[in-house]
């Protein structure tokens, strides 16, 4: 049993855990996840670690309310026990040096750009961050972003903080102005990471991309989460779960996500009939 | 035994099963097993050889005619004695050992008559023992041994170990102990709470069982030599599925067989949405392979509510690798056999979902160098399977984390770990391997011996050292 040690609201559907555990904390590096099992009768989900205190042995998972397994966890409150947390899993983002590296994070994304960009700030490099949410409520972690990075930006698709617009267009600005990026790292939704690798495969940036597919096991045994990158079939869970946003074929990817769409709601329906408490993010595609 | 009690040799006791139609819509284990009276009219036949070759078939050495007349005798609690002596995983084994390539294959009986019913009476004695009698055990010797899995290999090197006089800890990456013994093995084939017992037997003999835990990311092999442990013994198995590399795998509906099996049986996707774990509701499914796992996916897909379950297998029914009991219980439940096809292409609809499978006929050639026939195809002979889902159970290989994270481990070319033949210490002093991780997959039963007889000279080696 894992403890959760605290819970904060983030922003809207968003919600901060603290959860104990001490050897995942020792070991997690930037980019990695953790696998999740509420309890006895739960799915096996992967989470970002967000951050990790290895004083206090806990490690930061940030999670968006968007079906049954999450509208679940964000109802659960401090003091409550998870039943798994399994991890470190995944290999850890390469890190670089002397660099201009500009860390996107999309909504939820922001969690796990979060630590990559303060490690690589750490080690010295230019770290331009790019914050996008739909609109200025779900934004969070602004506070952490800026002293994590050298400069932020901030784009809303409705424009109610930041620019009005997409972060590709945030990111275009930024190449526009003549700023030599080194790298981008995006973490987001699965069609932001597509139209960022777009945006700069033209300029021909190298780009990191942590890609979310459905997994079971989380260690390489199901398969469940394979993805093609640069032709080749991979396992997002050992492979990745961070490759190059140009090799990735994101269609099939979203094709895939698509799995289980039917029993999801199967599964929705059924806990919120049976009086489970969920304020869920309405899916938007 | 009265004394009018004419004892047939020539025949054996049937095992009671559920009838095909019944156990198709549930998950209940198909065979019942004998009952005492069943047990001891079986044991009886045996004709206790002078020079017994069955204890020769079994990988662990059971003493076979020893327990076979303590049942014959009603001595049931002795007969459990006698197995757990060399198979700390006695009502495992005696539902999933391959005993027709094994002891059965030896017996003498089989020569003329069919063999004795060894499996099926090593199941009885497990299953009777009414509590579990914990061995003594010697005192802690002060020494400390990792095993990593705790699967078939991982359990009987952590047994025997502690039988030893060591302290053993089992490091498992998922949330259940067991290995492919949970997330594998369907639960009609080998119902879970037989597993927990296992386990709980094992645990009985002092072995803790971290969960959660995954060796080369929570923890590495170094690092356990860091804290204490005189030796690792590596059991991880050989979980890594392989594809055909054929056009369409990824699309929707298609499965490994181990995320399929592992859907159902270790996250009880049969029980969705009482547990949250889905899996596909299939009309009609492929599953491709002719091996054990691939009669295990087959079997539980019809379970599942499928219409039609096609097995697909390139070669002839004579070559499948899987044991004669499951290909017969896969035909009885219906499953439709599709020999000599060979999968070459799946074909998706619109979004990205399976709507059928083209296979190309095969016709079998001279032996190869495994003594099988070689398939060929026949050009021009495609054929296209309306199906919505896929299972590819052609096999698995080592994940290779382990290797990954643990320098100077040497490799074979399949990504097998490289052990002594007698030993089975790997290229890195003090970590020992057995199981699918060394022999690629294979059954529960070799694994277990390879275990005993790295369990063995793990002792001799952390002796040497003293």
């Amino acid at each position: 049993m894992y403890r959760i040690i605290s819970k904060t609201e983030l922003a809207e559907y968003t919600v901060q855990f603290d959860i104990e555990a001490p050897e995942v904390a020792k070991k997690a590096r930037p980019g990695q996840f953790v696998v999740v099992r509420i309890d006895e009768k739960g799915e096996r989900i992967p989470l970002t670690i967000a951050d990790t205190d290895t004083g206090k042995g806990t490690v930061t998972i940030v999670v968006q309310s968007v079906g049954k397994t999450t509208g679940q966890l964000c109802s659960m409150e401090a003091g409550g026990t998870i039943r798994d947390f399994a991890g470190p899993l995944g290999n850890p983002t390469e890190m670089v040096e002397n660099s201009t590296v500009v860390c996107i994070g999309g909504g939820l994304g922001i969690a796990p750009v979060y630590p990559i960009a303060k490690e690589l700030k750490s080690r010295g490099n230019r770290v331009l961050s790019i914050m996008g949410a739909r609109s200025e409520p779900f934004l969070f972690w602004e506070d952490r972003m800026r002293k994590a990075s050298d400069e932020v930006y901030i784009a809303t698709d409705d424009g109610s903080k930041g620019k009005k617009g997409f972060v590709t267009d945030a990111l275009l600005d930024i190449i526009n102005s003549g700023v030599k990026v080194d790298r981008v790292i995006a973490i987001g939704p699965t069609i932001m990471m597509k139209n960022v690798a777009k945006t700069t495969k033209p300029y021909n940036i190298k780009t990191i991309v942590s890609l979310n597919p459905i997994m079971v096991d989380g260690t390489g045994m199901c398969g469940s989460c394979r993805v093609t990158v640069g032709g080749k079939m991979k396992f997002s869970c050992v492979d990745g779960p961070e490759f190059d946003g140009h090799e990735v074929d994101f269609d099939e990817l979203m094709a895939r996500q698509k799995f289980y769409r039917t029993e999801e709601k199967d599964a929705m329906d059924k806990y919120t009939h049976e009086g489970g408490e969920c304020k869920c993010l309405p899916t938007r595609s | 035994m009265p004394a009018d009690e004419v004892i047939d040799r020539r025949k054996h006791v049937p095992v009671r099963e559920q009838e095909p139609s019944e156990r198709v819509g549930n998950f209940d284990e198909v065979s019942y097993g004998y009952n005492e009276e069943e047990a001891m009219k079986e044991a009886k036949r045996c004709l206790n050889c002078k020079t017994p070759l069955c204890i020769d078939g079994c990988p662990v050495g059971v003493d076979i005619p020893k327990f076979v007349t303590e049942i014959a005798k009603g001595e049931f609690d002795e007969a459990i004695k006698t197995i757990k002596d060399k198979n700390n995983l006695p009502a495992i084994c005696g539902r999933v050992c391959p005993q027709e390539s094994q002891c059965e294959k030896l017996c003498t009986l089989g020569m003329k008559w069919k063999p004795l019913f060894i499996g099926k009476l090593e199941r009885f004695a497990a299953d009777h023992e009414k509590s579990d009698v914990k061995p003594e055990l010697p005192e802690w010797n002060g020494k400390k041994v990792a095993v990593v899995g705790s699967g078939p290999a991982g359990l009987t090197a952590a047994a025997d170990l502690a039988k030893m006089g060591y302290k053993v800890v089992i490091f498992e990456a998922l949330h259940t102990p067991g290995g492919v013994l949970i997330y594998g093995i369907p639960e009609f084939r080998l119902p879970k709470s037989i597993v927990e017992k296992e386990v709980e037997y094992v645990k009985s003999l002092g072995v803790e069982i971290r969960l959660n835990e995954i060796v080369g990311r929570t923890i590495t092999i170094d690092e356990m030599f860091g804290q204490g442990f005189s030796a690792v013994f590596i059991g991880s198995g050989a979980g890594l599925p392989s594809f055909m590399r054929i056009p369409g795998e990824n699309l929707n509906g298609v499965y490994s067989a181990n995320e399929y099996l592992t859907r159902v049986n270790l996250m009880k996707a049969y029980q969705f949405p009482e547990f949250d774990t889905p899996v596909k509701k299939s009309k009609n499914i492929a599953v491709i392979g002719g091996g054990n796992v691939a009669m295990d996916a087959a079997r539980t897909a019809k379970r599942m509510g499928a219409d039609h379950v096609y097995l697909i297998y390139r070669r002839g029914e004579e070559e499948m690798p899987a044991r004669r009991e499951e290909t017969e219980h896969a035909k009885e439940e219906g499953i439709e056999f599709k020999l000599l096809m060979n999968p070459t292409r799946i074909i998706g609809d619109d979004n990205g979902w399976v709507k059928g499978i083209e296979c190309i006929h095969m016709r079998l050639c001279e032996p190869d160098e495994s003594g099988r026939c070689r398939p060929e195809p026949v050009q021009g002979s495609e054929e296209i399977l309306d199906v919505d889902t896929v299972v590819v159970a052609i096999g698995t290989s080592p994940n290779p984390l382990i290797v990954k994270t643990t320098p100077g481990l040497e490799t074979s070319k399949d990504g097998t770990l490289v052990v002594d033949g007698y030993t089975f210490m790997t290229s890195r002093e003090g970590v020992f391997a057995g199981g699918d991780i060394v022999s690629g997959a294979a059954t529960v039963i070799s694994a277990m011996g390879q275990a005993k007889e790295a369990a063995v000279a793990i002792d001799e080696y952390i002796k040497s050292k003293e």
